[in-house]
């Protein structure tokens, strides 16, 4: 991080030049600065195209114009939600969605703009499990659960880790 | 309800600097973002998608052994100076008090834990706003507190969840894991060094953002900058966390190179700086919040490179919060118009470090002589 403005710099990931993320990291309390170009950087989750701090997410709609399809079928039809009755025009002038069923009436629509948000539209991390859940859903919840025990274990934190050995407990299928 | 000495020292506990490299990292954040199903969420809300999400929540804190004794204020029935002292303790969002309005919307309520430093927003932009807040430098330990405490909401509640897009928020930059994480830092030795825009700079390349020292889009003053996460989506909570945490780290370390170049390269102007910051606070008549929080920021760093010793950074963060506007009325009884307000903060400011006895440049202290 906050390499000092080198340029034509060679990637350390790929050797082309044109290096433009700079940082360093820590490791066994040596400082190792890497230097990436934003293919490479991007690939590694250091992402390069992130809006500005300033930049809000109505401005941010707005200069995406309409160069994202709102769906494949047409780039400027409009939809409305049949929960909260929010329009495309109005989640474009206010940045907000109006209910967790604008996540289906404008998925496509909002499936383009995570991308660009967040660089991808795949939840990973805490699964919900809603009353009477599916046996796949119970084993997302189980793999979470899993992957969160072994950090309560890593970090010595064992009073959260005989709480997750229970709820893994009583998920698991009795065999 | 409405006395504010019924929440004794909620939002406070981080005050003692008790926490990892506290005198550079004040306070850690975790904040989580969950929505209730078949509702709409916090701006195209009604009066009764907000009653009844209140109404949930109530019955969760009866049914939940770890929230019992935790107590639930709605905003509306609270008196605006508690409103305002909730505010300045970061425990509800100027939003959540109605925003320009100033009225809180009806359903706008705080959860208030008495077992730990968490607390939750109610009907504010998402339904459920929970949040931890801990001294210096404790991001596992913040996320692990919000974990525990959405377990127990999650648990009760039927949660907004999609299949792909995870948890689901109002605003898309939220959505997926809902977690903003944050840490208060006082980089007074970068922004001395001017190295400071190549840091922030640093940041954005890797994904994280900053703003100052008051929610969002506020300006920075006092050297103070909030570090957060800026993508919700498509990491695990515990990487986004981690990796916060791994850049602050990071940050710290290049503050403390850079206090350590002041100190080299430029000594008698860096201690003519920290010494006539307290000069002022010392004897000032007349404070105004900006100018108190900018001299706090050449004092603290004094306090942390022990040039002003015997000066906690526990007096520091106490005179920061008690200090604001509401918090200085809520101990004169009343409301304090300017230039009333001035006066107040000065001398409140004064009798605190009083108590602090003198600061002596060799090391030595001794009581204030009357
Ligand atoms: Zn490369
Ligand atoms: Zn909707």
């Amino acid at each position: 991080m906050a390499g000092k403005g080198k340029q034509d710099m060679v990637c350390d990931n790929c050797g082309e030049a044109g290096a433009v993320v700079h940082f360093t990291q820590v490791v066994n309390n040596e400082t190792k600065t890497s230097h990436l170009c934003e293919r490479c950087a991007t690939e590694k989750g250091l992402q390069t195209k992130i809006p500005s701090t300033n930049l809000l997410l109505a401005d941010f709609l707005a200069k995406m114009g309409g160069d994202e399809p709102l769906s494949p079928g047409g780039p400027q039809e409009e939809l409305t939600c049949p929960f909260c009755g929010l329009s495309t025009a109005d989640f474009k002038e206010v940045g907000r969605l109006g209910c967790p069923q604008c996540y289906s009436t404008f998925e496509e629509y909002l499936r383009g703009l995570l991308r660009r948000i967040h660089g991808g539209t795949q939840h990973v991390g805490k699964v919900y499990l809603p009353p009477d859940p599916s046996a796949s859903e119970k084993e997302k919840r189980l793999e979470a659960l899993r992957r969160t025990l072994v950090r309560a274990i890593d970090s010595e934190d064992f009073e959260r880790a005989a709480e997750l050995r229970d709820q893994i407990r009583t998920l698991e299928p009795a065999s | 309800m409405d006395d504010l000495a019924t929440i004794p020292d909620y939002g406070l506990g981080w005050l003692d600097a008790s926490g990892p490299s506290s005198d550079i990292v004040l306070s850690t954040r975790v904040r989580l973002a969950r929505n209730l199903q078949g509702h709409a969420f916090g701006p195209r809300s009604r009066v009764n998608d907000r009653e009844a999400v209140l109404s949930l929540v109530r019955s969760v804190i009866e049914k939940s052994s770890h929230l019992s004794g935790a107590s639930l204020w709605e905003l509306a029935k609270v008196s605006p100076r508690t409103q305002k002292i909730l505010l300045e303790r970061r425990l509800v969002s100027e939003d959540l008090l109605g925003g320009k309005k100033g009225v809180p919307p009806r359903g706008a309520a705080v959860l208030l834990s008495t077992k730990d430093p968490t607390s939750v927003m109610v009907n504010e932009e998402d339904h459920l706003r929970l949040q931890s807040l801990l001294s210096g430098l404790r991001l596992q330990d913040a996320w692990g507190l919000v974990d525990r405490l959405e377990e127990e909401l999650g648990n009760e509640l039927p949660l907004a969840y999609h299949h792909e897009f995870g948890f689901l928020t109002s605003c898309p930059t939220n959505v997926g894991t809902g977690l903003r994480a944050s840490v208060l830092m006082h980089l007074p030795g970068l922004v001395l060094t001017k190295e400071i825009g190549q840091v922030l700079k640093g940041l954005n390349q890797v994904g994280l953002t900053f703003r100052g020292l008051y929610g969002e889009g506020s300006e920075v003053v006092g050297n103070f900058f909030q570090v957060s996460n800026q993508t919700t989506l498509g990491k695990a909570e515990e990487d986004l966390v981690g990796h916060l945490d791994q850049i602050v780290r990071q940050v710290i370390q290049y503050e403390e190179h850079a206090r350590h170049v002041l100190l080299k390269e430029a000594p008698a102007v860096t201690e003519d700086k920290i010494w006539r910051a307290y000069g002022l606070l010392r004897y000032a008549r007349s404070l105004s919040f900006e100018e108190l929080i900018n001299l706090l920021s050449g004092v603290r760093l004094g306090s942390s490179l022990k040039l002003l010793p015997n000066l906690r950074v526990y007096t520091l963060n106490k005179i920061m919060i008690y200090s604001q506007t509401a918090h200085l009325e809520q101990a004169a009884g009343r409301d304090l118009p300017l230039p009333e307000c001035d006066a107040h903060r000065a001398s409140f400011v004064r009798r605190i470090l009083a108590r602090e006895g003198v600061v002596t440049s060799d090391g030595e202290s001794s009581p204030e002589s009357p």
